[in-house]
């Protein structure tokens, strides 16, 4: 059929097509005709308040993880011997009934000689405030300058633990900001190996057909059989132990990359089949377009709203993955911080129940994993605007 | 039936095989092995008995030989030092870390792993059956939008933190433990009432937690379908003839709707055995989650070899039931001889 239309020359009027010139359309609707794909997407999802709310959340969590050095208001290996394990301080606006700006009161502790604990409690006769665009812990920014520029600061020989301490008396809040850097970056590379490889694998199958589309599909069918954890685990388990954190990262991104890809690949596969049979190719080929016009004009812009949607659901898989790799112990190490990396210190139950602020790093898993779902079901919608 | 029988256990087959392979190359990426790794430790001590006899072992399952030879050995289609003896033989191999063969070592853990999975979906389809039918059938209640805020919450929560929480919880409020799957006294005891009592009160926890997640994405799912089912016209005509909710909502949409939902146990099955390797860990059942870490950190490569084949069977099997139910349910499928 193919060879067919393009062997028969068809007469191909020069002149622009103006589909206001069959079917008048009215002054009201005439903005929705006029949209282009994209408009009538962003148009569509713009309604969806859940997922424009999401996005948001989503924007405010990758704006801090540039700037985590800055925001953060220790640096995240900054120990402090006298606090361990000290639970949450909290801020306070008002001491005797006067306002007197955001303080602390400074934790004073003794020994508990039975239970071999230490016992924090505030000395509330000392507020001591809190400082705002302040010189704290030295850190090197984008480990390229020596800075120690922060947002906020703890008081002058005071302390400031909004989230507690860990079992080295490290600030949890400032290694919650510093592994966000890690957790989020992790699912978006993450997803850009499972993306190349889906659309790669995809598009193969999709477009030659015959028997490396029958390969293809076998080979998803296995791997989409196979229980993710215990291969993650199993390839996990693989890297060697001499490798640098950072070599570290990238292999683990690529190991649930490479798990992650079949859905993908299925989902282009099928999304090319159904489209080369839409009227508007058939009208693109009637009309004389090279196939080149065809795949970069008409059928990727169709087919990407689609990915990208699938790829945002995605994406909280991949950040599970690796907070739960990193929970078991053989994701990432230390000293790279992730919030898997710190839920790996809540493993037990002693320490759950001692310290239970050492699970406060699920928070913005949660948080980030459910902004990503409702993200990913608002474009899912929008990526069909015509429906 | 029979062919459709036939060519579906004849595809399980090759993709057990490939898995196989898969796994088998998997677990010897990492350079060396358990015994080379204890040998070069034994040398630094001197240990020459110990030494002669992990050079048997490497002898006795020709860990000396190419790797494709030992993979061969491993399944059983070659002849090892000691005849056929692969898994196909039932000989799963030794554990060289625990030192006692492998088929000692899992135990119980293997009946343990395939209970706490069949009790999840159980668990799964009791539960979220009748919640989508009551979220359908009362679509943007209170009840539906609850059902649907829980469901998010469980798909979000990462399965081991909930574990963590409520052992947190369970132990505050109540003070019970809820870890392992039996009191600890019946630990190598035979099984007796007690013990299987003491069982299924354990059984509960974790249950409810791998589940969590595919509850929500099941209600989600029958509730889309249900609605679907309930726009069309045989479901108003059915009513207008005067049929009674319940019958005319069971006989006719519920049966359709349910169709999808036998198909993606299949999809569900994985995820379900990775949910309940690592809450597993986390909540210290004695499956094989906590083997299996175990033997990966320490690269008892036929342990953990034969622990992977055990699981990826668990979900292939549960696979093959799936389409046999849904081939039993459907005759559309059942006629057409599959795909």
């Amino acid at each position: 059929m193919n060879t067919a239309l393009t062997s028969n020359r068809h007469y191909v009027d020069p002149a622009p097509f103006d589909p206001g010139a069959t079917e008048p359309v009215g002054a009201e609707n005439e903005s929705f005709y006029r949209a282009s794909s994209w408009q009538l997407m962003w148009w569509k999802f713009r309604r969806h308040r859940v997922a424009v709310a999401a996005a948001f959340v989503l924007i405010f969590f990758y704006a801090i993880v540039p700037f985590v050095e800055v925001i953060a208001p220790y640096n995240q290996t900054k120990r402090h011997g006298d606090f361990l394990y000290a639970p949450p301080q909290g801020i306070h606006l008002m001491h005797e009934g006067r306002f007197i700006g955001p303080f602390t009161y400074p934790y004073t502790y003794n020994f508990d000689l039975e239970s071999f604990r230490r016992v924090y409690t505030p000395d509330t006769s000392k507020p001591q405030p809190i400082r705002f665009l302040c010189r704290g812990d030295a850190y090197q920014f984008w480990g390229l300058w020596e800075m120690d520029f922060h947002l906020v600061c703890p008081p002058e020989d005071g302390t400031m633990f909004l989230f507690g301490t860990d079992r080295l008396g490290r600030d949890l809040l400032s290694r919650i900001i510093y592994g966000a850097r890690i957790s989020l970056t992790i699912g978006i590379v993450g997803i850009a190996v499972s993306f190349t490889l889906g659309l790669f694998f995809g598009g193969l199958a999709g477009y030659l057909g015959g028997w490396i589309d029958h390969v293809i599909q076998r080979m998803i069918e296995i791997l989409r059989s196979l229980p993710e954890l215990p291969l993650w685990l199993a390839l996990s388990a693989a890297l060697p132990a001499n490798w640098s954190p950072i070599l570290v990262f990238f292999g683990i991104t690529i190991i649930l990359g490479l798990l992650d890809w079949p859905g993908l690949a299925r989902a282009v596969r099928s999304k090319l089949l159904s489209l080369r049979e839409e009227d508007f190719v058939k009208a693109a080929e009637l009309m004389g377009a090279s196939k080149q016009r065809i795949i970069a004009r008409h059928l990727i812009p169709n087919f990407m709203s689609h990915l990208i949607a699938s790829a945002t659901l995605s994406i909280p898989s991949m950040i599970l993955g690796e907070t739960a790799l990193s929970f078991l112990g053989l994701g990432l190490r230390p000293p790279v911080t992730s919030w898997g990396v710190l839920l790996n210190e809540a493993q037990n139950l002693a320490a759950v129940q001692l310290h239970p602020w050492l699970l406060f790093p699920m928070v913005p898993v949660v948080i980030v994993v459910l902004a990503f779902n409702f993200m990913g079901d608002g474009l899912r919608d929008a990526a069909d605007p015509y429906h | 039936m029979i062919r459709f029988l036939l060519r579906r256990i004849v595809t399980m087959a090759v993709t057990l095989l490939i898995i196989s392979a898969l796994i088998f190359f998997i677990i010897k990426l990492p350079p060396g092995d358990f015994l080379s790794n204890q040998i070069a430790e034994l040398r630094a001590q001197g240990e020459s008995a110990s030494i002669a006899k992990a050079e048997f072992l490497i002898k006795q399952y020709g860990l000396d030989k190419p790797a494709w030879q030992q993979y061969l050995v491993w399944i059983g289609v070659m002849p090892g030092p000691n005849g056929f003896s692969g898994l196909l033989q039932g000989d799963w191999g030794w554990s060289f870390e625990y030192d006692k063969p492998v088929v000692d070592v899992v135990g119980d853990a293997l009946w343990l792993t395939l209970l706490v999975n069949l009790a999840v979906v159980i668990f799964i389809h009791v539960i979220s059956i009748p919640i989508a039918i009551y979220s359908a059938t009362r679509q943007y209640s209170v009840g539906d939008y609850l059902a649907t805020f829980i469901g998010y919450i469980g798909l979000a929560t990462p399965s081991f933190l909930l574990a963590l929480i409520l052992l947190y919880y369970m132990n505050r409020w109540f003070g019970v433990s809820i870890g392992g799957l039996y009191d600890a006294q019946y630990a190598g005891e035979p099984w007796t009432w007690d013990k299987t009592r003491s069982l299924l009160s354990h059984l509960l926890v974790p249950t409810v937690v791998i589940g969590l997640g595919g509850t929500a994405a099941m209600i989600r799912r029958m509730r889309a379908n249900l609605l679907d089912e309930l726009g069309k016209q045989y479901y108003v005509t059915a009513k207008a003839k005067g049929l009674g909710p319940t019958k005319a909502l069971l006989k006719y949409p519920f049966r359709m709707s349910l169709n999808p939902f036998i198909a993606d146990i299949g999809n569900l099955l994985p995820h379900l055995v990775s949910g309940s390797v690592l809450v597993s860990l986390v909540l210290s059942l004695p499956t094989v989650g906590p083997i299996l870490l175990s033997a990966l950190k320490s690269q008892d490569q036929f342990l953990a070899g034969f622990i992977l084949m055990f699981v990826a069977l668990l979900t292939v099997v549960g696979m093959l039931v799936s389409d046999l139910l849904l081939a039993w349910l459907d005759p559309r499928i059942r006629m057409g001889g599959g795909r």
